[in-house]
């Protein structure tokens, strides 16, 4: 009754990832390079399933620094007083306005999170070779790609506060070492969302040649 | 289903889906019109009905802005008569100073670097491949600049800016200037610059890498001969 959908990797075809032109490699072990834009050409992205917990498990542990260190600290005549991110949302909640607080909870605390926790699911439910939901789990994908560079509000939100207040002596406000971490957290997760591959999950049950161990 | 005609290699209708690999014919699309993959739902080709100069124009527009915003002070503070200002360049350097250069790093690229490139090269990508066949360099450009693309950032470092506005209204007087007016049109700009443009009609401009000329398109009679100068 219904024809099962043809992929281009079981057609022969490699899809080049830069400029979208199919090609038919004379090997299928080596696929060469795109004949169009000269790029390398890959079946599925190189070591997806392992590059990506990587990065996964290292902007996992830079999440934590991220949060329990203090990202800024004021000084005013003489003494310092240091804030983390969570410090900053409390601040931003009794002193700004609420929904100011809850851009930067779900920027810098939710988003982060959730792409950790978005990534670890796709990654194991690919691993497990589930068939199921793949849709939606490519749109969860997708919107971990989508949204990935929006948890780089605090960075901004420290730098600027940083820059625009110098006035030693009378007031200062510092970096603390939590940004750096958050920064990591963004950066690695930004990339580990760039290094899974999502054909991987719609391989599961079809093709377990392309999946990559 | 082994009739199905889909399987040509090099029919520039066909086209695989980058999420799920499924293939596929793209139909002619008329101005404006999408096309989705059957399977994924992803986006897989757009037919812009907006005139073929205007990702052009954007761009050069969005670099005159993006030279405003980089060079003209962001926001002004003062407090008990003393006065501070700080420009995008100024607030990663200012991290660097205080010994964050991991952040300051990721926020010069962010917030500097990659808008810039992105700019930078798409300019160079439009104007080279007005007249085909563009040599094969104009896709390494593409290519840059679609690296470029997630790693600008100047939506996020607005609202970042705005939120650090209202902390500091706190302690002092702040107040927005040109720099801050020229990133808020950047804003704007720069998904303007990517929805009005069609990647697929630039490649189809580009001299293959193997050395072939692009496909003459539909309207000229005479195909081009391929240049010279490239390498096999
Ligand atoms: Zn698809």
């Amino acid at each position: 009754m219904r024809t099962s959908p043809l992929t281009a990797a079981q057609a022969g075809l490699v899809n080049c990832e830069t400029c979208g032109l199919l090609s038919q490699p004379a090997s299928a072990a080596e696929p060469g390079y795109c004949p169009r834009c000269g790029m390398a050409l890959e079946w599925r992205r190189p070591r997806s399933i392992q590059t990506t917990w990587a990065l996964v498990t290292a902007a996992a542990i830079c999440y934590i620094p991220a949060n329990l260190l203090p990202v800024l600290g004021t000084t005013t005549l003489g003494s310092t007083e240091y804030d983390t991110i969570m410090g900053g949302v409390v601040f931003l909640y009794t002193t700004g306005s609420w929904p100011l607080a809850l851009i930067v909870l779900i920027a810098s605390v939710m988003v982060p999170l959730g792409k950790l926790v978005a990534l670890s699911y796709l990654l194991i439910t690919v691993q497990r070779g589930s068939i199921r939901s793949n849709r939606e789990r490519t749109r969860l994908y997708r919107m971990v790609e989508i949204i990935g560079r929006w948890s780089m509000l605090d960075v901004f939100v420290d730098t600027f506060t940083v820059a625009l207040v110098q006035l030693k002596p009378l007031m200062s406000i510092q970096p603390g070492p939590g940004v750096a971490f958050f920064a990591a957290v963004v950066v690695l997760t930004m990339i580990a969302a760039s290094t899974f591959d999502p054909r991987l999950i719609w391989d599961a049950g079809v093709d377990k040649e392309f999946r990559n161990a | 289903m082994t009739d199905d005609p889909i399987a040509p290699e090099g029919d520039p209708a066909a086209r695989a889906c980058p999420d799920c690999d499924l293939l596929q014919v793209i139909p002619e699309l008329p101005p404006g019109g999408k096309a989705r993959c059957a399977r994924c739902g992803r986006m897989l080709a757009t037919r812009s009905s907006a005139p073929s100069d205007l990702p052009l124009a954007l761009t050069l527009t969005a670099l005159l802005v993006l030279i405003v915003a980089n060079t003209m002070p962001l926001m002004g503070l003062s407090v008990a008569g003393r006065q501070a200002i700080t420009t995008i360049g100024g607030g990663a350097y200012q991290m660097w100073l205080q010994g964050q250069e991991v952040t300051a790093v990721t926020v010069a690229f962010c917030a500097l670097i990659a808008p810039a490139g992105y700019i930078l090269f798409m300019l160079i990508v439009l104007l080279a491949a007005k007249r085909p066949p563009a040599p094969q360099w104009v896709g390494d450009m593409l290519r840059w600049a679609d690296a470029m693309q997630p790693w600008a950032m100047v939506d996020v470092m607005m609202l970042g800016i705005l939120v650090a506005l209202v902390k500091i209204a706190d302690l002092a007087r702040v107040e927005p200037d040109i720099g801050m007016y020229a990133v808020g049109i950047l804003i704007l700009l720069f998904p303007a610059i990517s929805v009005s443009l069609n990647p697929e009609e630039i490649w189809a401009r580009l001299e293959w890498a193997d050395g072939e000329s692009p496909l003459p398109a539909p309207e000229t009679s005479t195909p081009e001969p391929p240049s010279s100068g490239s390498t096999p």
